[in-house]
């Protein structure tokens, strides 16, 4: 075996569909598809996972010789991700001074089983920008055509949340959400003093049973959303998606098989994949009447710029030489604080939901300010479980807030007066975060790289990307308005007040793990790489139904929309069976 | 989750037991991809053996190269005997035995720093240089390497750089090593059964959350703010 001479391998069955990926939009195409009785492939580059199984939900520090650090996994050691910003043999690269931080999961689900669930829809300014403020561009469609898609997600998947009549800030059809811990009452009281509405979160839990849904359980509440949730009480795409769908018999599911490229006749149609399976690295093709790439936005792109034709010299779907351009992640900065009132806090379980009990969405006039759009805050602290790096803090702010005797001493130490302060100030911190809308620049993209290969032997991306005055002043709003917060809660900051040395604190691009916009749909295929049904403009029977068709992100996380998105485009294939010749 | 904390589960949770039992039990890994329902003959289930080929997972939800990086630093070793008894003296200086729980020596604090010190390398220069730092402190002003001095002497050594703001600046080099064990200490001891009692860390369990309880409410004052 280990000798023979490499070749490949080719499957006669002819799918109806072939899937590259299993996250969240892949998941949402495979489950539609499937149960409307359609043959589906789903190829994913990881191994299979159930977070029944396979989640690391409920485990103790100590049951992780690193305590759940970092090392590993970014995320620490129970974080349901394998992969993340580097994976062993499979680089991409800069280009310039470029700075993107790609986030990659390879596992089935994808980066929906770690996500922060998160979930918000798009409003109807989010799809008309352009409409809305003249900054950047519009999307084909409209919130209204997208709405009965949210809806039919909620319903499927389930989200809680309150109904609050925000323009921009579209209801949903909600479970109930999670009542505010401590110190989210203290945020709700700053954001009136400060003026910032504070509402419910809305997130994929599950705080009350999903009406008509036997697989799945509400939530215990341990707040581990990000290890996965063994009794499906959250959305991920392999719990509530994929793995349901491999139930109809009509999917079936290829795990670790890296897709090396799509497939395309003499007409240009697409006709299947090739791929490595990276257990017994040997070469496949499988054949499939529609192609549908669901690998993240970067990945998809790839995939296409790697699939090189006679017909399609500058890649696949790319007449218009947009694929890849217009990549755009959401801003990030973030702050925090300790908040003295609360020393010596009585202890219960304040676990929660693992998504945000609380957040802020975007809701200020533009006109008065130096920056387009705006960003939602995401809000942290209590008694958590501790984990590695523990009260790293307390020997800081032991020096700045008296002890029980009223004394200020010096910060440090050690000793029992030190292991009373680790106590003292358990559970006694805030965090924020701003996630906020990155405009979508032409001259922000990803491209293959002529030099790199990985280990696979297939191109490499390489990223270019700069953030723009835009984003840099919105992230000084961001620093200004969490300061603002923690001063009227009386916190002491422990970090944020980033100056303009650093972009005021401007995360890295794709740090939010929010990267989008990199095969845009659109109406003109001169400026977009699909149509308005997330299918290419150049090949009939290629769709995207990942983040890469998002034109212009918004100051909301990608998931809802793209899940939305992918339900509509599923739903769109199969009302075009016959023109397709599927099913 | 071991068979203890599934019991005590059972007593809290309004959810469906049969499930988090099962799902609490060792998986068979095996029957992991045929479960996936595979795809059929020559797509996926090909037969290993080319030799650069990805192993399996072994351990449910962990990756087959973490399990393998584990298990070498496990038997790695870093710190010498001599190194390992002065730093079970500092941490038990750090976080030492009170009316609410163990020193951190009796929480195993120091086999936490030995695996640290393989896992995150860049702590192995400033914990050996520190260590020999405040020997040659000591013998210069003792005449003992540290563990071999009185208590009094270790501490008066130490309370020149325990405090940053208060420290002489001729002492720097000791006061960010103190620092970093200090941390290190508090990492290691509170994320023990021991050190997440003492804390009181009262989760990670299934239950329901109602909102803050009334008497939390009324202390602070917060009875009466809605979100």
């Amino acid at each position: 075996m280990a000798n023979d001479p490499l070749q490949i391998k080719k499957t006669p069955t002819v799918y109806d569909v072939i899937i590259v990926g299993s996250g969240a939009g892949g998941g949402m195409a495979g489950y539609v598809l499937a149960n409307a009785g359609v043959k589906v492939l789903m190829l994913e580059a990881g191994p299979f996972f159930d977070p029944a199984k396979d989640s690391m939900q409920l485990k103790w520090p100590w049951d992780s010789p690193r305590r759940g650090a970092g090392t590993n996994r970014f995320f620490g050691d129970f974080d349901a991700a394998y992969g993340g910003w580097t994976i062993d043999g499979e680089p991409y690269t800069q280009k310039g001074n470029s700075n993107f931080q790609w986030f990659r999961s390879r596992m089935l689900g994808g980066r929906t089983n770690h996500w922060g669930r998160i979930s918000l829809r798009f409003g109807p300014n989010d799809f008309k920008p352009k409409r809305h403020d003249g900054v950047s561009d519009d999307w084909p469609i409209t919130y209204d055509e997208v709405k009965p898609y949210y809806d039919k997600v909620d319903r499927l998947i389930g989200v809680y949340g309150t109904v609050e009549n925000i323009e921009n800030e579209p209801d949903g059809i909600f479970l109930p959400p999670p009542k505010p811990r401590l110190h989210e009452l203290f945020i709700k009281q700053a954001g009136d003093k400060v003026g910032v509405k504070v509402l419910p979160g809305r997130g994929s839990v599950l705080t009350e049973a999903l009406p008509g849904n036997k697989d799945r359980n509400a939530c215990f509440y341990c707040g581990q959303c990000g290890r996965s949730c063994k009794i499906y009480g959250d959305f991920s795409s392999s719990s509530c998606l994929v793995i349901p769908a491999l139930k109809t018999g009509r999917l079936e599911v290829v795990p670790n098989a890296m897709v090396r490229e799509v497939l395309t006749d003499q007409e240009g149609l697409a006709t299947g994949v090739s791929y490595v399976n990276k257990q017994d690295m040997q070469e496949y093709q499988v054949k499939g009447k529609i192609v549908i790439l669901a690998a993240g936005a970067c990945e998809s792109a790839r995939l296409m710029l790697n699939s090189k034709s006679k017909r399609y010299p500058n890649g696949l779907g790319n007449s218009s030489g947009v694929l890849g351009k217009y990549l755009h992640d959401s801003t990030g900065t973030s702050s925090s604080g300790i908040l003295p009132h609360l020393a010596d806090r009585k202890r219960y379980n304040e676990d929660g939901v693992g998504s945000v009990h609380i957040y802020a969405p975007w809701l200020k006039d533009n006109s008065k300010l130096d920056f387009p759009r705006g960003y939602h805050i995401e809000f942290g602290g209590g008694m958590n479980m501790p984990g590695a790096g523990y009260g790293g803090y307390v020997p800081r702010v032991n020096g700045l807030i008296p002890g029980k005797d009223g004394k200020m001493k010096p910060a440090g130490g050690y000793g029992a007066s030190l292991k009373e302060d680790y106590r003292r100030f358990y559970g006694a911190t805030v965090g924020m975060a701003g996630r906020g809308v990155a405009l979508a620049r032409e001259t922000n993209y990803c491209e293959i790289d002529p030099n790199t290969v990985d280990k696979f032997g297939i191109p490499v991306l390489r990223f270019n990307y700069k953030w723009g005055r835009e984003e840099i002043l919105q992230a000084k709003h961001q620093q200004e308005t969490f300061a603002e917060m923690l001063h009227a809660m009386g916190a002491i900051m422990l970090h944020g007040n980033a100056g303009a040395d650093t972009d005021y604190g401007l995360d890295a691009p794709g740090w939010i793990i929010h990267e989008v916009g990199t095969a845009r749909m659109g109406d003109d295929p001169k400026k977009s790489v699909l149509n308005k049904w997330n299918q290419a403009h150049d090949c009939k029977n290629l769709f995207l139904v990942d983040g890469a068709s998002f034109v212009q992100q918004g100051d909301k996380n990608p998931t809802w929309t793209i899940l939305a998105l992918s339900m509509r485009t599923a739903e769109y294939i199969l009302s075009q069976k016959q023109k397709l010749n599927i099913g | 989750m071991n068979r203890r904390q599934s019991l005590k589960t059972l007593g809290l949770s309004a959810l469906s037991v049969g499930t988090l039992l099962e799902a609490c039990q060792p998986t068979d890994t095996k029957s992991k991809t045929g479960a996936a329902g595979s795809a059929d003959g020559g797509t996926g289930s090909g037969e290993s053996g080319a030799g650069q080929n990805e192993a399996a997972p072994t351990v449910p939800g962990r990756e087959a190269w973490e399990v393998k990086r584990d298990q070498q630093l496990m038997k790695d070793k870093f710190f010498t005997e001599a190194e390992m008894a002065t730093i079970t003296v500092l941490v038990d200086i750090i976080i030492p035995k009170d009316d609410h729980s163990g020193s951190a020596s009796q929480a195993g604090v120091p086999a936490y720093i030995e695996f640290v010190a393989k896992d995150e390398p860049d702590n192995q220069i400033p914990l050996r240089g520190g260590l020999r730092w405040l020997d040659v402190q000591c013998l210069d002003s003792f005449g003992q390497p540290f563990v071999h001095c009185t208590s009094a002497q270790q501490i008066a050594l130490i309370d020149q750089i325990a405090y940053p703001d208060k420290a002489d600046p001729a002492m720097q080099q000791g006061v960010a090593f103190f620092s970093r064990m200090r941390n290190l200490t508090a990492s290691g001891f509170y994320t023990t059964q021991m050190g997440v009692d003492d804390l009181g860390y009262a989760g990670n369990h299934p239950g329901k959350w109602d909102g803050v309880p009334a008497d939390v409410l009324q202390q602070y004052g917060v009875e009466n703010v809605k979100v």
